[in-house]
């Protein structure tokens, strides 16, 4: 897998620049009024900057000195093009993974196979639901569908960026097939269970590319509070010049619609929608496919994370961990016959086996004899091989009991019955009916498993490992990895009432699946992470995909979540501080000349209330640009509890914001004086 | 300091015996005799839960129906009995403005006292708005409380029932208690008409008494601030003593501190209710301490007319109460909406001027009920803020903060700000406006922010100069009133009514913003500042006398 953090699909990879070129020219299309209504807190920046041009219309027309209302004009509508630059920018990288997602589907060629067995050559995009297509080795598959017939490896790497071949077969988990991947070898009938536009890669297009995306709910809730500034600076603001007139003063317009811009919550407001796009883009190139914003910010509530126990907390397979001689055995042998009797087993447990006995007695390559191999089969539930005449097996205790005749000695008895109580599988190994030992298989808990769970406690969330285990089994891996609860001998249903109960409980639930019988508690989890290697049913039931099929990453898609909310909230809370700061730096000066006086609290010495004002705009259209990073990257995220999180976020972003303006301000209005401007 | 000092430990002390007791009135099953016969009488049935929007509409009509007797005996008191002076009828814009202030517990005087209402007014309009209006803020609050802790229902407790029972169980037994502490320092309380007074040079005063301590109880108590006398609590038969004036004070926050914990109780978290009282009193101690150093000493114009500058700035203030007492009454009382004075709160030094309109914007104590679902509305801002920037979606009290509840808290909010500065810059530049000023300059400005101040935040404290009882003054203000009592009222009654709707209940875990921590406090407090006092007025009025004061 390539893990350089490029997009999926992105193989001719799109450079940074470009997107920030194409951004420049978006950020001035953006100014299409019908756009700029979408973000009430821009939009009124927008009809400010426009009054003000409108003002200056008037003023160059009468021949009246314009330098400062030229300036504000230019200051302003700097602000609208950075806040539509944010937003270009977000959409940029978004739609850099469309374009290359797009290239794949281009062109596709399908053959229909008619009723007769003859094939046609048609169009891709002609395809209705339920035609049946051949594709062979070296061709795209045109759409999606379920393998009906033939069996073949695909490379998926399109869609998911693995590059790993997969096989896809007919019935089962593996008989789904995405448009625009390749199959490798031989040949696959395909039914096609998507009409024209309504495809995975469709989907996945309209998704990172933002053309569907929705409000979530925090931006909701956050437009209302920035509206509401919004309000509160207009109410200041209309009521300033009444102010001005009662000290005897009165305040250029354009100074009071500067003033204006300058006190609402543009940092934020120009960030709100990067945000929501690099969010869910952030995802994307994590490869896990959000089909909405909402359920991102759901990861980030989940309170209860359901992970299987299979391939999510332990690696796939039981591994060997210890060979324990029957009495009189000689440990050397047993591990000598052991590796022999996994030599032919290609299973992840007899390679275990082999590992461990060459690890522990340093066993390896040998010559052999005449070699039979004895396959595992579910009757004899046993494997092994038959060397020069020896016959040697290993398997499940009673079978291999009973193919010996004897039944273990009282050592191995006690090894076996400790073995099982632990959650561990027991393995006989015996040679021509004499009982040698036993081989210890346990579950391997997945690296650094433990401390991330210890991470999930702290942010609040509680894990339930699910297994179709016994009990006995699943309490002793719960207890090693570390999780906080167990669902045993789970069926589908099961999975599907405890989520019920954990939300009823009033806890957030986030899990994975892969399984058509996962469908149902998929669709009822808050938040349902679909395995793109899983079933059609799994993903339709899903509302995120993990392109990788590595259901670990649920750990990372709720941390992502987190972050996203903790990006908006923290530079709202630091646009808000640096809205209160202007306040205080701006309006002693702005009345000093009708009170000489005021100017006293001009601590930061600004030169002039024109000045004041326009440095402040000017500062608030560069903190946006400034920030942009912030927002698509989000901030840093530490696994800690609400309380810490909040000290350590108030004291960055409130703090932060109410000192950034003191200096910042008074940069600009340096930088002004230093062209003795205005 | 150590009248200060005991004046915050004993806040604190009979904050939870009350607000236990308060809780136990509103939410008892059981209905006493008193009440019960009450019920009968005025034909309610206490059993029937109301919707949010019945519950509001019986609080509307019944303010409607107050507001109606107290205009219509202001405006006919010239034709009724109990009338010995015989004033006429009050002046319409006065009535409309006197009858509005007093059901919105706002008790803004536009009016000189004794020279206005007679008796009956007096009595039967005005004094028994005093326990009504603050009655029926403790039952929008007690409302608002059951919405967070009811599950998918619909009824949020019965008006009429809540109504009665703050009357009978709560106002009435400690108001009769303070009367009766009063009286017993000297305040007086006749039906004795006024008394000749031989004084100096065998010339005689008629000196004014009446049953004084029971009003000036409930006046207390109530957060109404409608003193019995012109003076208010400045006066000698209505505040005799540092004790009189300690017990006065104390009972200006004694409901509105306990009901923080009548609502922890109700919501099943003391500690968020504590956590309530202590943003209100960080707020109230910051303002007692920047009012303070500034009167200790003596003023700018003090100075300049060669006064010790250790002289304490002792103008318009009491001898017997001192600076200390007058500092901290003048802050409590805008703090909440009492706004009655022990002093005359024009002659602060501008740092405690600046301190008592900032209070009255945020209002943190506010009126009884009032001041703890408008503090709510900030909580439910800063749960805004701060869930999001711990990685959570708003939550609070176990219940989802959706965008209705931030729309509702942010109209609540915002409301009495747009007023306050919409009309102050309204005042500040028409004729009818200037007009009505005392002083010119940055004083008379403030003079003008400090009435639509006061009363489009329901508190009523007068700064004094502004002569505000013109139409323009009596009119707008009144308009003020209206909207900054029954827009925030109905938005809590909303917010709660879609609260209790919610099925399900977010469970608390390590992951969840607390709202009961000091870290919260403190956000709150800066979600306070930020969003309710107007900067660019206060710099221009006490902050510029302030300037203006130190500068030369």
């Amino acid at each position: 897998m390539k893990d350089d953090g490029s997009v999926p699909g992105s193989a001719v990879a799109t450079p940074r620049r470009a997107v920030v070129r194409e951004a420049l020219w978006g950020s001035a299309v953006k100014l299409d009024p019908r756009l700029q209504v979408r973000n009430p807190i821009i939009f009124s920046i927008f009809v400010a900057s426009a009054m003000v041009t409108i003002r200056l219309l008037f003023e160059l027309a009468g021949g009246r000195a314009v330098s400062f209302t030229v300036a504000v004009a230019v200051a302003l509508w700097l602000t609208v093009l950075s806040a539509n630059f944010a937003e270009a920018v977000a959409e940029g990288r978004g739609k850099a993974q469309a374009d290359s997602l797009r290239r794949t589907r281009q062109d596709l060629l399908a053959y229909l196979v008619a009723e007769d067995g003859t094939t046609l050559e048609v169009p891709a995009a002609h395809l209705a639901l339920g035609d049946v297509v051949l594709v062979e080795a070296g061709q795209l598959i045109p759409a999606d569908g379920e393998v009906i017939e033939g069996i073949a490896t695909v490379d998926e790497s399109a869609i998911t960026g693995e590059s790993a071949p997969v096989i896809r077969e007919p019935g089962g988990d593996r008989a789904h097939v995405t448009g625009g991947t390749k199959v490798l070898s031989d040949w696959i009938k395909v039914r096609v269970t998507s009409g024209p536009g309504q495809s995975f890669l469709d989907r996945m297009i309209s998704l990172v590319e933002g053309s569907k995306r929705q409000k979530t709910p925090s931006e909701i809730y956050l437009t209302i509070l920035l509206v509401a500034f919004t309000i509160t600076a207009l109410a200041v603001v209309m009521t300033l010049q009444p102010f001005a007139i009662y000290s005897g003063s009165r305040i250029q317009p354009a100074a009071l619609i500067a003033l204006f811009a300058a006190l609402v919550p543009s940092t934020v407001g120009g960030l709100v929608l990067a945000i929501g796009i690099a969010g869910m883009n952030r995802l994307a190139e994590r490869k896990v496919l959000a089909l909405s914003g909402q359920v991102v910010e759901a990861a980030g509530d989940v309170t209860t994370l359901l992970l299987d126990k299979t391939g999510t907390i332990t690696l796939g397979n039981r591994e060997a961990v210890a060979l324990h001689p029957a009495a009189g055995v000689d440990a050397q042998l047993l591990a000598d016959v052991a590796q022999l009797a996994s030599l032919a087993d290609g299973t992840p447990e007899g390679r275990s086996i082999v590992v461990l006995t060459k690890r522990l007695h340093g066993l390896r390559g040998r010559e052999l004899g005449q070699v039979r191999p004895v396959p595992f089969s579910a009757d004899s539930r046993m494997s092994g091989v038959d060397v020069d005449g020896v016959r040697i097996r290993k398997g499940a205790v009673d079978a291999v009991a009973k193919w010996t005749g004897q039944q273990p000695d009282p050592g191995c008895t006690a090894e076996i019955n400790r073995i099982a109580g632990g959650g561990g599988t027991p393995i006989l190994v015996a040679r021509d009916d004499v009982i040698l030992g036993v081989v210890e298989l346990r579950d391997v808990i997945k690296e650094d498993l433990p401390a991330r769970f210890d991470d999930l406690r702290r942010m609040g969330v509680r894990t339930v490992m699910i297994t179709g285990d016994n009990p006995r089994t699943a309490a002793t891996v719960a207890k090693e990895a570390g999780v906080d609860d167990y669902l045993a001998q789970a069926t589908p249903e099961d999975k599907l009432a405890l989520i019920r109960s954990e939300q009823s409980k009033g806890r957030a639930v986030a899990m994975t699946g892969d399984g058509t019988n996962d469908a149902p508690a998929l669709a009822a989890a808050d938040v349902g992470v679909a395995m793109h290697a899983g079933s059609a049913a799994a993903i339709e039931a899903g509302n995120m995909v993990d392109l990788d099929s590595n259901p670990t990453k649920l750990i990372d898609i709720v941390r992502a979540g987190k972050q996203f909310l903790i990006t908006r909230g923290a530079l709202t809370t630091f646009s808000t501080a640096t809205d209160v700061v202007k306040y205080a730096v701006i309006l002693p000066v702005m009345f000093s000349g009708a009170h000489p006086v005021l100017g006293q609290l001009n601590i930061m010495g600004l030169r002039s209330p024109g000045s004041a004002i326009l440095s402040a705009v000017v500062f608030n259209a560069l903190v946006i640009v400034a920030l942009l990073p912030l927002a698509l990257h989000g901030v840093p995220y530490r696994a800690v509890g609400a309380q810490s999180l909040l000290r350590r976020n108030l004291l960055l972003y409130g703090v932060g914001g109410l000192v950034a303006p003191f200096f910042g301000i008074k940069l600009v209005d340096m930088i002004l004086g230093f062209f003795q401007f205005p | 300091m150590a009248t200060v000092t005991l004046y915050f430990v004993l806040l604190l002390a009979l904050t939870p015996p009350l607000g236990t007791w308060m809780y136990r009135v509103y939410s008892s099953e059981r209905i006493g005799r008193i009440e019960g016969l009450i019920y009968r009488l005025c034909a309610i049935r206490p059993t029937v839960e109301q919707s949010w929007r019945r519950y509001a509409s019986s609080v509307l009509w019944f303010s409607g129906l107050c507001f109606a007797l107290t205009y219509g005996v202001m405006r006919l008191q010239g034709v009724l009995p109990l009338n010995p002076s015989e004033l006429p009828g009050v002046d319409p814009a006065v009535a409309f403005n006197t009858a509005v202030s007093f059901i919105t517990n706002t008790n803004w005087q536009a009016y000189g006292g004794e020279t206005t209402m007679s008796y009956l007014t007096d009595m039967v309009a005005l004094t028994s708005q005093s326990f009504i209006s603050a009655a029926v803020g403790m039952a929008v609050l007690v409302a608002f409380a059951r919405g967070f802790t009811q599950v998918d229902a619909t009824r949020l407790g019965n008006f009429w029932k809540d109504l009665v029972r703050g009357v009978v169980y709560i106002l009435l037994p400690i108001s009769t208690l303070l009367a009766l502490l009063l009286i017993s320092q000297g305040v007086v309380q006749t039906l004795g008409g006024p008394v000749e007074a031989q004084i100096e040079r065998g010339q005689t005063q008629t000196i004014a008494r009446g049953p004084a301590a029971s009003q000036i109880a409930i006046k207390q108590l109530g957060t109404n601030g409608g003193g019995f006398f012109n003076a208010n609590s400045a006066h000698p038969l209505e505040n005799p003593n540092a004790f009189s004036n300690f017990l006065q004070a104390l009972a200006i926050l004694l409901i509105p501190a306990s009901l923080t914990y009548t609502f922890g109780l109700m919501v099943s978290s003391k500690r968020h209710g504590w956590a309530i009282l202590a943003a209100m009193l960080l707020i109230l101690a910051s303002g007692v301490a920047a009012t303070l150093p500034s009167e200790r000493g003596a003023t700018a114009a003090m100075r300049a007319a060669g006064i010790d500058a250790s002289a304490a700035n002792m103008e318009g203030k009491e001898a017997r109460i001192g600076v200390d007492s007058s500092s901290l009454w003048a802050t409590a009382a805008t703090a909440s909406s009492h706004g009655g004075p022990n002093s005359s709160h024009a002659s602060f030094a501008p740092a405690g001027g600046a301190v008592q309109i900032a209070n009255m914007n945020m209002g943190v104590f506010g009126a009884v009920g009032s001041g703890i679902y408008s503090m709510v509305f900030y909580v439910i801002i800063a749960v805004l803020l701060g869930g999001l920037m711990v990685g959570r979606l708003p939550e609070y009290l176990g219940k989802r903060i959706g965008a209705r509840e931030i729309k509702l808290a942010i109209i609540g909010v915002v409301v009495s700000f747009v007023f306050t500065v919409g009309l102050t810059g309204l005042g500040a530049v028409t004729a009818p406006g200037l007009e009505a000023r005392l002083n010119s300059g940055a004083h008379g400005f403030t003079e003008i922010l400090y009435a639509f101040s006061s009363q489009a935040n329901n508190n009523g404290a007068s700064f004094a100069g502004l002569d505000a009882s013109g139409p323009f003054y009596a009119v707008l203000g009144a308009i003020a009133m209206l909207f900054g009592r029954y827009v925030p009222m109905v938005a809590a009654l909303a917010m709660a009514g879609g609260l209790a709707q919610a099925k399900d209940a977010p469970a608390e875990t390590v992951g969840t913003l607390r709202t009961d921590t000091p870290l919260f406090v403190g956000l709150l407090v800066g979600v306070v500042l930020i969003l309710s006092v107007p900067f660019p007025a206060l710099s221009l009025g006490p902050l510029l006398v302030g300037l203006e004061g130190i500068v030369p």
